[in-house]
């Protein structure tokens, strides 16, 4: 490990020419098209639930889907643990191999890689899909699915990390043979996503290998239902960075590249990747800010960590338009907002991701107000989390990467992208669709109304709630049309008989505006996972402690379906 | 490190408003009075004649009253709880069986019932009406006909 204060010399050699080997390029699409079969699945019943919100219910004629129940857990599994993983797997590899520009470690283990997670994601499927894991993608005991439901997800993790192993031991390799040089950017990102992950996977591991797998088998009399749930949020919170940082690699290192422009600054971009280490993972206590059990005190800290958790995004919301801002001055862009017109808006990457930071900025902003301590009294658990998480993962994230298949299935099958302007079409269509959506989904909640509830079968639905459920419809309903819409364009650009060359749909790599010096400290892990480590021990030990010393394993299964 | 002098100052900005943030909701809590659920002693200390597996409400005071309730798939007991305007109430909540939640819609009582905690908080019901109290944690298939009411009268 360098102990220099300053990071390495920036590359010398053309990041773009490096021919990602053949087998590496199968498995990537591999990963990416079973995330995207999931996110169809998810969509679909996104669209049941929807009407439901409106009063209609078409459950009776779907038949396959017992109730909404069961499709609110499809819907919840497939998009945001299978769709995104999947997806994510592939995307980081990639990013990976072609930035060091040197194959994996291990391609064979890639390919075990893919088949392991795969099998994960069958097994749970299959219980979702035949009703046997009715229990939303929170899984929270006392509720108990079918053992194929956990050991499933179980697998899933346990991919995540082999992905995890593969790149790190390709990083190691790669830094032998390059000492003195600094880690190119997309490789880095990548690896911090990965680490960051895997720190926060301890909270899963423990509750589905300890708790969750034993007892849905009958090796477990009952589980400690409080403890199960916050093993599960030390998890649930950094995944949404695990979701959210492959996004931020095509915002800060492609993007720029994409319109013209360059990295604004390097330096600010490793830090804001970074500083997710330590700060995403002792938040968990802000999904459980009204469960008793846990004291106000934690939960306060928790509170202000997560306040400290939006800066990287702060850093990230400045970086990313100035880089954007560089392009398209240079494409001819005047004007203190009018260069926002010059931007590369006929490329449907760059719609998507454009469109996407627009809405994540909404995004944010309510996950501020989630995050505000007492606050949460009035939206935990309404209608107005969804509408938060919807513009966050369901834009952010879900709009980036669509985008990029714009440019990644041409580009690793050499097929053109199908369907022309209908891209740019599909991805507006999802930025309107999610503004009436989301905007429905916030009013209703702050009007009360629960999430995660069957409205079109409800004893007690309140008459103001009725116009938001309409929004919240009429924006489910264009969201659907947008994801037809880009599943047909997918398919017809698999299928499509016109090619591309290579040199044509080119891989975009930006380069940073200003040749400086990256202090040392940014161009490793080491120091940031031992804080994060001492914060997770601050911030959630004596909290285990308690709970441990009151543990009551006697919780049995309740089956509600 | 070369940090803009612009994105400095957005940084110094960004800490700022969210110091700002941090300050507003200490202050909520603190001199409002507006909490949140912490841990609690399991077991309650209860007065004859009330038994702390059942659900109930009692009156402690003048204006002054305790509601033992308990979530269950899929209603809640005491179902409809009935108090003058201007009482203060201390519900102790627990659940019989999986995860539900609590919300009072129009006031700021939300709380998760966990079996095997008891969530206690303490709200003074100022304005006549009916309150809807509504589940919002997925319990089972019934979810959607989980609610009570809470009338408090003038």
């Amino acid at each position: 490990m360098s102990t220099s204060a300053q990071a390495g010399a920036p590359p010398a050699a053309d990041q773009s020419t490096f021919e990602i080997p053949p087998a590496t390029k199968r498995c990537v699409m591999a990963f990416i098209l079973v995330g995207f079969a999931h996110l169809a699945v998810g969509i679909v019943m996104g669209f049941l639930q929807g009407m439901s919100y409106m009063g209609i219910d078409l459950f009776p004629f779907v038949g396959i889907f017992d109730n909404y129940y069961q499709a609110l857990s499809i819907h919840g599994t497939f998009n945001v643990l299978m769709f995104t993983t999947f997806f994510i797997l592939g995307f980081l590899t990639l990013v990976t191999v072609k930035t060091l520009q040197r194959p994996l470690w291990s391609t064979g283990l890639l390919r075990v890689n893919f088949w392991l997670t795969l099998v994960g994601a069958l097994l749970t499927d299959w219980a979702l899909l035949t009703g046997r894991g009715t229990v939303l993608f929170t899984s929270y005991a006392p509720l108990q699915a079918h053992p194929a439901y956990y050991i499933g997800l179980a697998l899933v993790v346990v991919g995540t990390l082999v992905l995890l192993l593969n790149l790190v031991v390709t990083y190691i390799h790669w830094r032998r043979d390059n000492p003195g040089q600094r880690t190119p950017l997309m490789a880095f990102a990548a690896l911090t996503t990965l680490i960051m992950w895997g720190l926060a996977t301890f909270g899963v591991v423990v509750q589905f290998v300890g708790m969750l797998i034993p007892w849905s088998l009958g090796l477990l009399e009952g589980v400690d239902p409080l403890l199960s749930r916050t093993l599960f949020w030390q998890s649930g919170h950094p995944i949404v960075y695990f979701w959210l940082l492959p996004a931020y690699i095509s915002w800060y290192f492609m993007l720029p590249a994409q319109n013209g422009g360059k990295l604004f600054s390097e330096s600010l971009a490793r830090l804001a990747f970074l500083l997710f280490i330590p700060l995403s993972l002792p938040v968990g206590f802000h999904h459980q800010f009204v469960d008793p059990g846990v004291s106000e005190g934690y939960k306060a800290l928790h509170a202000f960590i997560t306040f400290g958790v939006f800066m990287p995004s702060m850093i990230t919301a400045f970086t990313v338009l100035a880089s954007l801002e560089t392009g398209a001055r240079s494409r001819g862009g005047q004007g203190r907002l009018g260069w926002i017109r010059r931007l590369n808006w006929s490329n449907p990457a760059v719609a998507a991701q454009l469109l996407g930071m627009i809405i994540f900025a909404l995004g944010g902003i309510s996950g501020l107000v989630n995050a505000s301590f007492n606050l949460n009294l009035v939206v935990h658990n309404t209608l107005f989390v969804p509408g938060h998480f919807h513009l966050t993962v369901g834009t952010a994230v879900a709009l980036t990467f669509m985008g990029t298949a714009y440019w990644l299935v041409p580009h690793l099958t050499g097929r053109k992208l199908w369907g022309g302007r209908l891209a740019i079409a599909q991805v507006w269509l999802w930025f309107v669709g999610m503004l009436l959506m989301s905007r429905g989904m916030t009013w209703a909640g702050l009007q009360g109304a629960p999430r995660r509830t069957f409205m079109a079968g409800a004893t007690y639905k309140l008459p103001e709630w009725t116009s938001s459920f309409q929004l919240l419809g009429v924006g489910g309903a264009i969201l659907t049309v947008s994801g037809v819409l880009f599943f047909v364009i997918l398919a017809a650009t698999l299928l499509n008989k016109a090619r591309v060359e290579a040199s044509e749909v080119e891989f975009p790599i930006a380069t940073p505006l200003y040749q400086e010096n990256v202090p040392g400290l940014l161009d490793r892990f080491a120091p940031w996972v031992v804080v994060a480590v001492l914060l997770v021990v601050m911030g959630y030990g004596p909290m285990y402690w308690q709970m441990l010393n009151d543990l009551q394993m006697t919780s049995p299964g309740f089956r509600s379906f | 490190m070369h940090i803009d002098i612009h994105e400095r100052r957005w940084i110094i900005a960004s800490a700022v408003m969210l110091a700002v943030f941090a300050v507003a909701v200490v202050l909520s809590a603190l001199s409002l009075g507006i909490r949140l659920p912490g841990r609690e002693p399991r077991s309650l200390a209860v007065a004859a004649g009330f038994d702390p597996n059942e659900g109930w409400i009692r009156q402690l005071g003048p204006q002054r009253y305790e509601v033992n309730l308990f979530a269950q798939a899929f209603f809640f007991d005491p179902g409809t709880i009935e108090i003058p305007a201007g009482s203060t109430v201390t519900f102790n909540l627990h659940s019989r069986d999986v995860l539900h939640g609590w919300k009072v819609i129009g006031t700021n009582l939300s709380m998760m019932a966990i079996p095997g905690q008891v969530g206690r908080v303490t709200y003074t019901f100022d304005e006549p009406g009916e309150y809807t109290m509504v589940c919002n944690e997925f319990c089972g298939l019934g979810h959607h006909v989980m609610a009570g009411k809470i009338i408090v009268t003038p």
